[in-house]
Order: C-alpha cells, then structure tokens, then sequence
C-alpha cells in the first residue's frame, strides 16, 4: 500500500489508474500544472480546474484511489503577470471544495523577476487561509539558485515550514531543505531527476524524517509506477518494510494529513 | 540509517548495470568525436559547449576519490548567481551552466 503524492493523472490513460491500483496505490494528490502549451486565457485555468476538482476523483475512485488536487498557475506560466492575477483571482473559487489540499505546485521555472513576483503572490494566498504549499524547484542547472531564492521568499512572509513541501530535490538541494525545516519530496525521473536508486542512496545519507518520494509523472518522460519501483530498490537493499512504508505511505500521509482534507481508506 | 548492503553486496548488485552506464558514456564521446572531426570541431575533451565541458569536468571529478560525487557534480553543473534574472528567456533547461 502507498501513495503517490505528486502525480500529474490528467496526462495519464485510465489504464495507468489501474496499473497503479494493482500495484497497491491507494491515495493520489495532482498538483495543477504546465500543459505543455501556454493557456490562453484564465478561462483555460477554470476549466483546468474543474477537471482537477471533478473529473479525475471521479475517475481515480474507479480503482479504489482517493485523489486530491492542488491548485495554482504554474512558474512555467508566470512570465505573464497579467495573466497570472487573472489565474490567482479564480483560484479562491475552488478552495472551498473538498478534494483541494492546498496551493501548488508553485515555485519557480528560469528564476526570473516576473515568476518570483507570482510566486510571492501565492505564497500570501495561502498564508492567507492558513493552506498548505506544494513547492515545484526548477529543472537542472536553475534548481539550486531557485531552491534558495524560493526558500527565502517563503521564509519572508513568515510562513511555518512545518507546512511546505519543497519538492523535486537532488543530493545538492535535500539537506538544505531540510535544515530550514520544510519537508522535501524527491521526484523519480528515468533522466532528469532522481532514480529509484539514487532516492534509496538518499535517504541512506539524508534519513527519513520529512522526506517522501513520488513520481511526478506526466506527459513527458515519466514513470506512473516510480513509487513501486523505488520501494522495491529499497526492498532489494534489505531495508526493513517499516522503513519502506514510512517513505511512501506515512509521511506523504502526516504532511498531507495538515489539511484537514487528505483521506485514504 | 545506513545502507544494509556490505560492499561486495553492493559491487555484486550495480556493477553490470553500471559497467553499461560507463560504456553508454564512452559511446557517447565516440559518437561525439567522429561527428567533430568530420565537420571540423573540437573533440569532446577540447569541446568548448556548455554541456561537453560540464561533462568532461565532471568526469574528471568522479575520479578524485572524494565523497558526495553526485552533490558536487549537480553543484558543478548548477547556475552560481544568487539573483533573479530579468525575464525567463525560454520553459526549458539544457543541463548544465557556462562554468567558470
């Protein structure tokens, strides 16, 4: 039994719902995300929302899969401030319904001004209602520089880090997320980020408190059944199923659990 | 928490999959170097793209006994600024940052 608590399932077959099932997920969360494309209008945003707070619970609950969601535009949108505040304005619309967790996955993509001023923007919503953050950290060369310039910004509304999950760390970005206090989400990627067993090597060096693994898949080059995997390297190992259960069922569910929303049967 | 696996666990679990990897890098250079010298370029290990020298320099790290290889790699390859930079000038990343 796990969860995988970074999935984008709007990209992914209902097949993968059922390969997941079967490999003993039992909770989803599906942070809002970069389509591939520039939406065009806040318009595109709602009815990406309402996807995320109505289709996919629907359809992951076919296979016995609780789903919940986050919402946000996303850094790869945010060069557009106009834009973005359209996005931003929606978003407290769909706060109130039951599935939604919280504000993200924010964060920032090329660490420019604009994304840093529409990270801010969702830092204070959340702070605001007292929601939990899902962080986004950027991709390969922009991630340490965004790690640290994304921690900060956090830091300087005063948010509790006890609430935020910096996600997508590598072994030069995991130990200072954690000395700060946030949790960290290591993402398995067969090429650009962490794999099975790098995350395993991971937790061997950095330990398991505030850390879980997930596996972001989406359209691009991803794996729907990462977590799996990943646990069966830590298995492999010799690592006690106490240890591989506390990396990807309890502590995605204590963190999530903050929301007062997240459920698992 | 440490590892469970002994060392000759380790050695007899990853070496053929990494002993592949090892390969996949050295093919890559080949296939690098015969497309250079037919067009004229630099060879790999004179290359003066971004990505061949953070490679090339990367793989002279691997081999200087140091721990923590794989954080100081993804350090080499990281951007050093501290600042925001004016606006994004593409969605994507190429893997590597001009090094110094």
């Amino acid at each position: 039994m796990y969860i995988d608590p970074h999935i984008h399932m709007v990209s992914r077959t209902t097949d993968d719902y059922q390969r997941m099932a079967l490999a003993g997920c039992v909770a989803i969360t599906e942070p809002a995300f970069w389509a591939g494309y520039d939406r065009g209008s806040a318009q595109g945003f709602v009815d990406y929302f309402r996807l995320l707070t109505d289709t996919e619970p629907k359809r992951a609950a076919q296979f016995g899969i609780r789903h919940h969601t986050w919402l946000c535009i996303n850094p790869k949108e945010s060069e557009d401030i106009g834009l973005a505040r359209e996005v931003l304005a929606e978003i407290p619309k769909f706060l109130d319904r039951p599935s939604v967790l919280g504000i993200g996955e924010i964060g920032l993509n090329k660490n420019s001004r604009n994304e840093l001023v529409v990270l801010e923007e969702h830092i204070a919503l959340a702070h605001s209602r007292g929601l939990l953050i899902l962080v986004h950290t950027p991709h390969l060369e922009d991630k340490l520089k965004g790690t640290r310039l994304i921690m900060d910004a956090i830091a300087a509304q005063g948010v509790d880090p006890s609430r935020v999950l910096i996600d997508h760390v590598e072994e030069h970005t995991v130990r200072p997320v954690l000395d700060r206090g946030f949790w960290a989400g290591m993402t398995l990627y067969p090429d650009t980020k962490c794999t099975p067993q790098r995350a395993a090597d991971i937790f061997e060096m950095h330990g398991t408190e505030r850390l879980w693994i997930n596996s972001a898949a989406d359209w691009g080059v991803s794996d729907p059944l990462a977590v799996p995997k990943c646990r069966d390297e830590m298995r492999r190992r010799g690592h006690l199923d106490a240890i591989i259960k506390r990396v990807s069922f309890d502590n995605p569910k204590a963190f999530l659990s903050q929301s007062g929303r997240f459920s698992v049967k | 928490m440490s590892s469970p696996l002994r060392v000759d666990q380790v050695i007899d679990q990853y070496f053929l999959e990494h002993r592949a990897k090892v390969l996949d890098i050295a093919a890559f250079l080949d296939r690098h170097d015969r497309a250079a010298a037919a067009e004229g370029h630099p060879l790999s290990h004179e290359s003066r793209e971004i990505r061949m020298r953070a490679l090339t320099r990367a793989l002279e790290l691997l081999r200087d006994g140091k721990p923590d290889r794989a954080r100081r790699i993804l350090e080499l390859w990281s951007d050093p600024t501290t600042q925001p930079i004016a606006a994004a000038p593409m969605k994507g990343a190429i893997g590597a940052a001009p090094l110094a």
